[in-house]
């Protein structure tokens, strides 16, 4: 006999084992080295045998000899679903892997737009509906080592305490979990060393089962033909199948192999490889039907071998126990325990990530807002979250195993955990598939689904008596025969089971499908609805194994563009020194992808770096929420660059501003120079004659009296021109400066023009002939007269000067317009040239230079005194000659009348 | 034997004051009004002494200067500049241009006749 303690030292030396395959096949995934069985899509289909629980290794013999084929029923729903729905699975791949879906709930969640309620509640759900599946495992190893411990009872009087047992091993698998699957935090939530421990030991299960099954037909029944006599011999072959029963569990166990948590996780965010899936959808099914194989067999000799009342879901342990083949016992309770020890290890995991993600974090996240975030305490805070959430989840595994008694039949117990799971299969295909599925729906119909779950199957499953009461059964909630648990809506009769599936599930539908329809999706769940069901438009396939160095090139080539060669080359050599490397590639840690994207995004914003790094190193598609970040973030730096732009045009706009007011201050600056040189000029010229010949004249001796006078004359004429330029420049500056006070008289235009002709030609060293239109000039004017005259006198002067005709002559013409007086002066001379027309009412403008006697003051003075009344002189361009305009203005005439 | 002066000067009456002053100097003096064809005038007359305003009509006495001494025939003929423009700036173009002497109107007649014989004998060959 097999002591327990040599049992116990064996389950641990396996357990450490275990433990060593997964510590080095996660080493050599970080290193790179041996991908080609890390990746292998034999991995990956032995993992996918996770589906095969206790349940499966002890239940199905059990449920056989039980319900005779009925078990078959369990291998049927995930083969078929592998072999007939493989585009379901390929889709949820796919999309898993494309949004970095970590689990069932963030699928679900995803879909409708990010949804935290959703995410919650399927997280709740799927903690509550996995727990009777822990206790399961916990009821099945416990079971095995009390049949080991009832062997021994005869040896040596001592019993174990089964409850005492099942708290241990719950104890048990929760540090193997532990330490299994939070030793560090992958950012894909992946556990490459867990997946290969779960491959190992689904060898060692179907191994041990096909072991049994081989030592029953031909160790005890004695050979093929002997064991299908004994079968045809039985009833097992005779009992019949109830049909619906049997389409239920087809389809609950096909729906329970989409669904499951750990399936989800060793299906989609454990897949490394789309085209595993081809090996998968026949080497699963093979598996599957090997591990049916002697189920039967071992059923039929079982019932018929063994004394009367053993347990059937312990056959394969008690059939080798019974004929004294210890060591072939020892290998099957290693291959239930290894069925176990998978699952809770496997659906512990998957649940405490959807824990930790979905409701540990965001509380925690929420309590510390504006606290400074380091990641690396949210590190550690993950990993604890994590740890507490395996332990709460296995706690609540042996809470529930201690409250059902634990003495429920395997597979009853199975089928609970897959009616509740399946309750999440309308969501999630309705997602994948339909567009127009809303999360309202989806919220609604998981709400009823489970409902109708812990109503119709969970709580009578514990039996009459432990929640519900037997009154409940019998009369229905508050007495109403409608809601008895059992007959709901008074449909009774059906089996307990298919009765709980089907309303579940019909009700759970049909609410899904009728609030989406009546319910409108946020534009993120409509997004996410389009990218989910149009998937395969737009991702790429997940691809193999990338060697990380690769992953490290692709890196180095975006980061060179964003950050130019030079820097990306010292920031990746820099990194690859600190994680000890010889070359200039780091490794792609999570460390130096964090550093990266914070380096990265000080470039092109923190979404547009993070979609980046996730493009490469996940081999991911960017999500809509990646997109949508991205392009919040190009909007700011849209409108930012508007700003900017908006600010420069007013700065260059103020730019040419100050350009133009600076060319105006230099032009003037020009021009006030240009005026002090002519003023200079025009004082200096006749200073210069002037004391020339006064030194002359005193120097000079024996000079006779007609040189002196000659001399005495021009210094006399010099200094006349002196002060008359004085004055104009005095006169000018009052009149330039508004100072100067009219003198308003009244007088008749044609006196007046008598006076100042008089005056003009009195001074002209040879007088012109002038001509008048007398009839015109009977006009009274009321201005100031005196600079009125100024300005025809200084008109005529110029005309005497500057007319070149041989016989000057000088018509002054008045005519009326308008109520304005015109009194043009037009001479017979040649005219001014076209170019020098603007230019000879400015200061020091003179046209013919020889003749220097004027300072070119006059008609500066003209145009200013016009002004002051009120008028205007201008030069007249179409005349024969040279013509002037003065134009006094209405108010004058006015005055006249 | 005289030297020979060119005046290139608009102002009549200045000329007859400084033609008269010349003349008692011994130079014979010649006269030209306007600042567009003064280096023309210059060159055919070849004389030993230019008194150049600066203010001309046409062409400032300035870029007559500079003319002048662009061309190797007359780089290094005396000039003496006069300028009714009390600008100091002036009298750095001047010198920048290449000015022999650059007296500011009005003068003294002296003075003048100091610069003149000064230009006509001492520093004649000067350069």
């Amino acid at each position: 006999m097999t002591s327990l303690n040599v049992l116990l030292a064996v389950c641990l030396a396996y357990v450490i084992f275990l433990f060593l395959v997964a510590f080095f096949a996660e080493r050599a995934g970080i290193q790179g080295r041996g991908g080609w069985l890390l990746r292998s899509p034999l991995v990956y289909t032995l993992s996918l045998s996770i589906y095969c629980t206790a349940w499966t290794f002890y239940g199905a013999v059990g449920n056989a000899a039980r319900s005779g084929l009925e078990y078959v029923t369990i291998y049927l729903g995930p083969s078929l679903v592998i072999i007939g729905w493989w585009w379901i699975l390929r889709r949820l791949v796919r999309i898993g892997r494309s949004y970095k879906v970590t689990s069932i709930a963030d699928l679900i969640s995803s879909r409708f737009g990010k949804s935290n309620t959703l995410a919650i509640v399927v997280t709740v759900m799927a903690v509550i509906t996995v727990t009777p599946y822990i206790a399961l495992q916990l009821q099945s190893v416990t079971l095995s080592l009390s049949i080991f411990s009832a062997a021994e009872q005869g040896a040596d009087g001592t019993r174990i305490d089964t409850d005492y047992a099942a708290f241990w091993i719950a104890v048990g698998l929760a540090i193997f979990t532990v330490l299994f699957g939070t030793r560090n935090l992958n950012v894909n939530e992946r556990h490459h060393g867990v997946v290969i421990a779960v491959a190992v030991e689904a060898v060692v299960k179907l191994v041990a089962l096909l072991a049994v099954g081989i030592f029953v037909v031909w160790g005890i029944a004695g050979g093929l033909q002997e064991t299908l006599a004994r079968i045809d011999a039985s009833d097992l072959g005779t009992w019949q199948t109830d049909g619906s029963r049997w389409a239920t569990l087809t389809f609950l166990s096909a729906a329970a192999f989409l669904c499951l948590p750990r399936m989800f996780q060793v299906m989609v965010v454990e897949n490394d490889d789309e085209r595993h899936l081809q090996i998968a959808s026949w080497a699963f099914p093979l598996y599957l039907m090997l591990m049916s194989l002697f189920v039967i067999p071992i059923a039929v000799i079982g019932l018929e071998v063994l004394p009367e009342g053993s347990n059937p879901d312990l056959f394969v342990l008690s059939l080798p126990l019974s004929e004294g083949r210890d060591g072939l016992a020892m290998f099957s309770f290693l291959g239930g325990f290894s069925s176990a020890t998978s699952m809770v290890i496997v659906a512990t995991l998957a649940l405490s990530t959807m824990v930790s993600n979905h409701i540990v974090m965001p509380i925690f996240l929420y309590l510390r807002q504006g606290g400074a975030s380091q990641s690396g305490d949210v590190r550690e805070v993950v990993i604890l979250s994590r740890r507490l959430s395996i332990l709460g989840i296995i706690a609540l595994g042996y809470i529930y195993y201690e409250a059902s008694g634990g003495f429920g039949a395997l597979a009853a117990i199975g089928l609970v955990s897959f009616a509740g799971v399946a309750q999440f299969l309308p969501a999630m295909l309705g997602g994948i598939f339909w567009r127009g599925a809303t999360g309202l729906g989806a919220l609604c119909g998981l709400a009823v689904g489970f409902l109708l779950w812990v109503y119709t199957m969970l709580l009578p499953s514990f039996g009459p008596g432990v929640v519900l009461s037997a009154q409940i059964f019998e009369q229905g909630l508050f007495g109403l025969g409608l809601l008895r648990p059992h007959a709901l809506f008074g449909i009774d009769g059906l089996d307990p089971m298919v009765h709980a599936v089907l309303w579940s599930l019909l009700l759970n539908t049909g609410v899904f499908a009728l609030v989406s329809l009546f319910s409108f999706p946020n534009p993120l769940e409509r997004l996410q609805g389009a990218q989910f069901v149009n998937v395969f438009d737009h991702s790429v396939p997940t691809r193999g194994w990338n060697a990380t160095v690769a992953e490290s090139e692709d890196l180095m080539i975006m980061a060179q563009r964003i950050l130019g060669a030079g820097e990306a080359r010292t920031l990746f050599s820099d990194q690859a020194r600190a994680q000890g490397l010889s070359g200039h590639l780091p490794e792609p840690t999570p460390d130096f992808l964090q550093h990266l994207e914070r380096v990265l995004a000080g470039s092109v914003g923190a979404a547009t770096a993070h979609a980046m790094i996730s493009q490469i190193v996940g081999g991911s598609s960017v999500s809509v929420h990646d997109l949508m970040a991205v392009a919040d973030e190009s909007a700011q730096m849209l409108e930012y660059s508007n700003q900017l732009e908006a600010k420069s045009h007013e700065l260059s706009q103020t730019a040419a501003q100050l350009r133009a007011a600076n060319t105006k201050l230099m032009q003037i600056s020009a021009q006030k120079d240009a005026f002090l040189s002519q003023i200079s000029h025009e004082l200096r010229t006749p200073m210069t004659s002037i004391r020339a010949f006064s030194e002359i004249l005193r120097d000079t001796e024996g000079m006779g009296p007609m040189e002196k006078t000659k001399y005495a004359n021009i210094i006399h004429v010099e200094a006349i021109r002196l002060t008359r330029l004085l004055d104009d420049l005095l006169d000018l500056s009052v009149l330039e400066n508004g100072q100067v006070t009219l003198n308003q008289q009244t007088g008749s235009l044609a006196d007046l023009l008598d006076r100042a002709i008089a005056t003009a030609q009195a001074s002209a060293s040879r007088p012109m002939k002038i001509r008048r239109r007398r009839l015109n000039e009977t006009i009274t004017l009321q201005t100031d007269l005196d600079r009125l005259s100024q300005v025809f006198i200084n008109l005529m002067t110029n005309a005497q000067k500057y007319c070149a005709a041989t016989a000057p002559e000088l018509l002054i013409d008045v005519t009326e317009h308008d109520g304005r007086i015109m009194i043009d002066f037009i001479d017979n001379g040649d005219g001014i040239p076209v170019d020098a027309r603007e230019m000879m009412f400015e200061k020091f403008s003179r046209i013919g230079a020889q003749d220097s006697n004027g300072a070119g003051l006059g008609l500066a003075i003209c145009r200013e005194i016009m002004a002051r009344l009120g008028g205007d002189v201008s030069y007249l361009a179409e005349v024969e000659g040279t013509g002037f305009r003065v134009v006094l203005p209405h108010s004058v005439a006015l005055a006249a009348q | 034997m005289g030297k020979h002066v060119l005046l290139v000067e608009d102002e009549l009456n200045i000329i007859e004051a400084m033609r008269f002053l010349l003349s008692r100097e011994g130079c014979t003096v010649d006269t030209h009004g306007n600042g567009t064809d003064a280096a023309q005038v210059i060159r055919s007359l070849k004389p030993d002494l230019v008194v150049l305003d600066v203010m001309l009509p046409g062409k400032s006495g300035f870029d007559i200067l500079e003319e002048l001494r662009a061309d190797t025939e007359t780089a290094a003929l005396p000039v003496l500049m006069l300028t009714a423009r009390g600008q100091s700036r002036d009298r750095e173009m001047a010198e920048k241009a290449g000015v022999s002497r650059f007296m500011t109107k009005p003068f003294s007649n002296a003075e003048v006749l100091t610069a003149v014989r000064d230009l006509l004998y001492v520093h004649q060959h000067k350069g």
